[in-house]
């Protein structure tokens, strides 16, 4: 086994029991980071990374290499959010999640190929190229974190960093078959983030196995005095809640009947089966229809993007807004028109109101259910150029993760099933009630030991 | 002036920046104008950068809540941050964080000598940067200070009740008063620290018109009165020809007194106005209200009924002495324990007012009296000298008291002139020139 393979959780383990060298590990990830160029993983390689590592080797992530979606703002280093108009842009201070991470010890490694802006589900919108599936190149890795999927699935980082407005951490696990979890909204700090949709923006870790996301959440949690939306609550030892008994967890099966291929959804309901052979209580259950998320969150997310990309006027930064891609402009132009006079009622504000309908719909659902399960994505990765010519790509793609993103539930994305043929995977989504990531580690945790996929 | 036909309709919007140690929404500290250079007092946040975001400065938000309770004014308990946008250089995130259908305080008024005048609303924003115009190597170039980009902006919008231009100026000079009063601005309009628009139109049966125009640039009050004196005579003018002025914005050109368009407003602008993701809704409590209700000092207006009542003071005298809460309430102190020792108060405030006493704040009441008391009697042993020295003037210039006594009034110069140096330091040159016509007279 090639040490840039191991967990992040082995790795801090072996190294502490001198099993092989952080030089070594920066060895067999430096290879891969070369071998797999033309997946277009990253836009920016941390040149620094080996000299910081062996800095930080005594601190509790000892070091090791992880890998940052480019909409993170790193210090002294390049961070584009995959758009040209921030092409030369080195950001004078670190994130809060980055500073974080390396004040645990954990290296920058490299920032990650996203959709530009982060808007997109496939990585196509990035101003520097798509990104391919490390699992089957003719595939896409999905986004808008797909650089930062990819990274994990190719072994070119022990584990990365994503955001999520709306399906962004999960969706690319899910094509990329690895575990993406998107927290509460408010657990981990936006600051330093490029804002997409500030009100739901959720960074968060993806990573090779669920223990590992238990604990690189752990180091990324907690109230930053700099993100008036962070929350103050105390952050739990999410480690804790793996190797634990499953027994009894009762458990929604949501949006079972909103059309998806009926293939993958007898493949889904097989993997779900096992859940029960633990001991938990699986039940389908009614909610609220997902399409009505896909309005809401085209208009709320349209209409932030237009705000928070109003900045960007070419006074600073170096360029102007005629580097701006066709994605960007098509949701600025949809979000100004949405906030404009005699239309913000129209839209801005009932999207408002359905978004509530879904924060009551969830409430009952939690009274009855410990969590709620359902698909990631309604199918395997996309092909390459899928997206294209595609204007609710995403939205579709999502849809089935866009109602707990509106409403800043937690969710996990754990891959449930490999196609022996084409190497792609399926993933569960599971969702938490606020603040409870705990219960959702704990089944994915489980499930994930039961399926050895 | 003879009386117009018209009625004048004028409200007033006021912006004032409030004097909090940090910014409105970052750590930075709030002092643009002692800034020793461009942009020292700048972070991401203020300076707009990706990925920064806003913390609303506590302090700020109690200030505007409690100029809404000196003013009468309702307190929304739930309030919120609203995005306001528009594009212009000194603004760096595109949009400014203001208050849009939620403010602070809402319904309150001031009272003038011309009656009530009802305060819309009061709400809280963040200032803008600074453009500097400049010429460098031989480039004329455009430069963006961000010192004063996120200082705490309290806007108090007026309806539209004021009557006359001298009205529009006491409205600003009371508010201005609360303000300093209560320390929250030094609301000195040459530095922007406050700034005046007006609203004004005209119309015949009192009624809103269907125009207004906006005068902004206007850095005095008595500019405000002279730009709503000339507006009035101008619309005036303009609806005596049937025509029905411009919906415009007007600046103010002090020089040559006129107002002149700046900017056409037929069409509403359109801000895309909508919460501001970044900061969670404002939740107060009816407590924490009452709490900072109980922190208020005694306004001006009672203070002043109150030494007017007790010490006969003018009203010119009170309003110079109402500066800040602090100093006022010590001066209350020092006024009752004055009058209780025996001292002439109302002598004791003219003379603090035309800086013939300095009076330390920071020393006790009983100091302040001795120290009065003292230069009291130099002042009787002053009147004292003075008197002598003019009797022994007069005495040796016999022949020019004869020429004043027939008429040449110019020589008091004279006699001024040979007393001068003998005089002491501080000596009251009135009271010299009084004494001195007297004899000459007699």
């Amino acid at each position: 086994m090639k040490l840039n393979q191991l967990t992040l959780t082995d790795a801090i383990k072996g190294l502490k029991e001198k099993k092989f060298s952080l030089s070594e590990i920066y060895a067999d990830i430096n290879k891969v980071i070369a071998e797999t160029k033309d997946l277009n993983i990253y836009l920016t390689i941390n040149d620094k990374a080996k000299d910081q590592a062996s800095k930080q080797s005594s601190l509790p992530l000892a070091g090791l290499p992880i890998a940052v979606k480019d909409n993170f703002l790193t210090k002294g280093l390049r961070t584009t959010a995959s758009s040209k108009v921030l092409d030369k842009f080195i950001p004078p201070y670190e994130s809060t999640v980055t500073q974080k991470i390396k004040e645990a010890g954990g290296v920058v490694v490299g920032k990650t190929n996203l959709d530009a802006w982060a808007h997109g589900s496939s990585t196509e919108t990035s101003d520097y190229g798509r990104t391919l599936n490390p699992r089957n190149p003719n595939h896409l890795p999905g986004g808008s974190s797909g650089g930062s999927a990819a990274a994990v699935a190719a072994d070119a980082a022990l584990a990365a960093i994503g955001s999520e407005t709306a399906g962004s951490i999960r969706q690319p696990a899910a094509w990329c078959g690895i575990v993406g979890l998107k927290p509460t909204y408010g657990r981990v700090s936006r600051r330093g983030v490029i804002a997409m949709a500030s009100s739901t923006d959720s960074p968060g870790p993806m990573t090779k196995t669920v223990a590992d996301a238990a604990l690189l959440l752990n180091h990324i949690s907690g109230h930053d005095p700099y993100d008036a939306t962070s929350s103050p609550k105390n952050v739990p030892d999410f480690t804790q809640a793996l190797n634990k008994s499953v027994q009894n967890l009762k458990v929604g099966y949501i949006y079972h009947d909103v059309g998806i291929d009926t293939n993958i959804v007898n493949i889904f309901e097989k993997q779900l089966k096992k859940l029960e052979e633990v001991g938990v209580k699986v039940e389908k259950a009614a909610a609220f229809d997902p399409h009505h998320a896909i309005g809401v969150y085209t208009i709320i997310q349209r209409a932030e993007v237009s705000s928070n990309l109003n900045r960007y006027d070419g006074i600073r930064y170096g360029h102007d807004r005629s580097y701006f891609g066709d994605e960007a402009k098509k949701r600025i132009m949809l979000g100004t028109f949405a906030l404009s006079k005699g239309y913000a009622d129209k839209y801005y504000l009932l999207a408002q109101k359905v978004r509530t309908l879904f924060k009551q719909d969830f409430k009952k659902l939690f009274q009855k259910y410990d969590l709620l399960i359902s698909l990631t994505s309604p199918g395997f990765a996309k092909k390459v150029g899928a997206s294209k010519g595609q204007a609710a790509f995403g939205e579709l793609e999502d849809m089935l993760l866009e109602p707990s993103s509106i409403v800043g539930l937690p969710g996990i994305n754990l891959p449930v099933y490999r196609d022996p043929e084409t190497n792609l995977y399926l993933g569960a989504n599971i969702v938490a009630n606020y603040w409870d990531e705990e219960t959702m580690i704990k089944l994915a945790d489980a499930w994930e030991k039961e399926l050895k996929i | 002036m003879k009386k117009s036909k018209y009625k004048l309709i004028c409200g007033l919007e006021i912006h004032v920046e409030l004097a909090t140690n940090s910014k409105m929404f970052c750590g930075c500290k709030n002092d643009p104008f002692e800034a020793l250079e461009p942009n020292c007092y700048t972070c991401p946040t203020c300076l707009g950068m990706p990925g920064a975001l806003p913390v609303p400065n506590r302090r700020a938000i109690e200030w505007t809540v409690k100029l809404g309770l000196v003013t009468n004014s309702k307190v929304n308990l739930f309030s919120k941050f609203d995005r306001k946008h528009y594009n212009y250089p000194d603004l760096p995130k595109g949009y400014q964080i203001s208050q849009y259908d939620l403010p602070f305080c809402y319904q309150g008024k001031i009272t003038t000598s011309e009656g009530d005048v009802t305060i819309t609303r009061i709400h809280l924003e963040e200032d803008t940067g600074k453009l500097l115009h400049k010429t460098i190597n031989g480039q004329k170039v455009s430069l963006v200070d961000f010192n004063r980009s996120g200082v705490p902006l309290v806007e108090i919008v007026s309806e539209p009740e004021i009557t006359s231009a001298k009205q529009a100026a006491e409205y600003g000079r009371k508010l201005r008063q609360l303000v300093r009063y209560l320390g929250f601005s030094q609301a000195n309009m040459e530095r922007g620290e406050m700034r005046l628009e007006a609203n004004i139109s005209l119309s015949l049966n009192g009624s809103l018109p269907n125009y207004k125009v906006e005068v902004k640039n206007i850095n005095s009050f008595r500019y405000l009165e002279q730009a709503i004196e000339y507006e009035i005579k101008r619309q005036a003018k303009l609806l005596d020809q049937g025509i029905t002025p411009k919906q415009e914005t007007r600046g103010w050109d002090h020089i040559k007194g006129e107002t002149f368009p700046q900017r056409s407003k037929e069409t509403a602008e359109d801000y895309r106005y909508f919460p501001d993701p970044d900061i969670p809704p404002i939740v107060l409590t009816e407590d924490q209200v009452k709490a900072w209700k109980k922190e208020l000092p005694t306004l001006p207006d009672i203070v002043a009924k109150r030494w007017q009542e007790r010490f006969d003071l003018p009203e010119s005298v009170i309003n110079q002495l109402l500066t800040t809460n602090d100093k006022v309430a010590k001066l209350n102190r020092f006024f009752g324990k004055a009058q209780k020792a025996g001292l002439n108060v109302k002598k004791v405030a003219h003379a603090i007012v035309n800086k013939k006493f300095d009076l330390d704040y920071q020393m006790p009441c009983s100091k302040i009296i001795a120290k009065w008391q003292e230069e009291m009697a130099t002042e009787v042993v002053d009147n004292q000298v003075i008197d002598t020295l003019v009797k022994d003037l007069v005495q040796t210039h016999p022949e020019e008291v004869k020429r004043y006594q027939a008429g040449e009034k110019r020589l008091l110069g004279f006699f001024l002139g040979q007393l001068r140096p003998k005089l002491p330091p501080k000596a009251d040159m009135r009271l010299v020139k009084e004494t001195l016509e007297d004899l000459l007279q007699s």
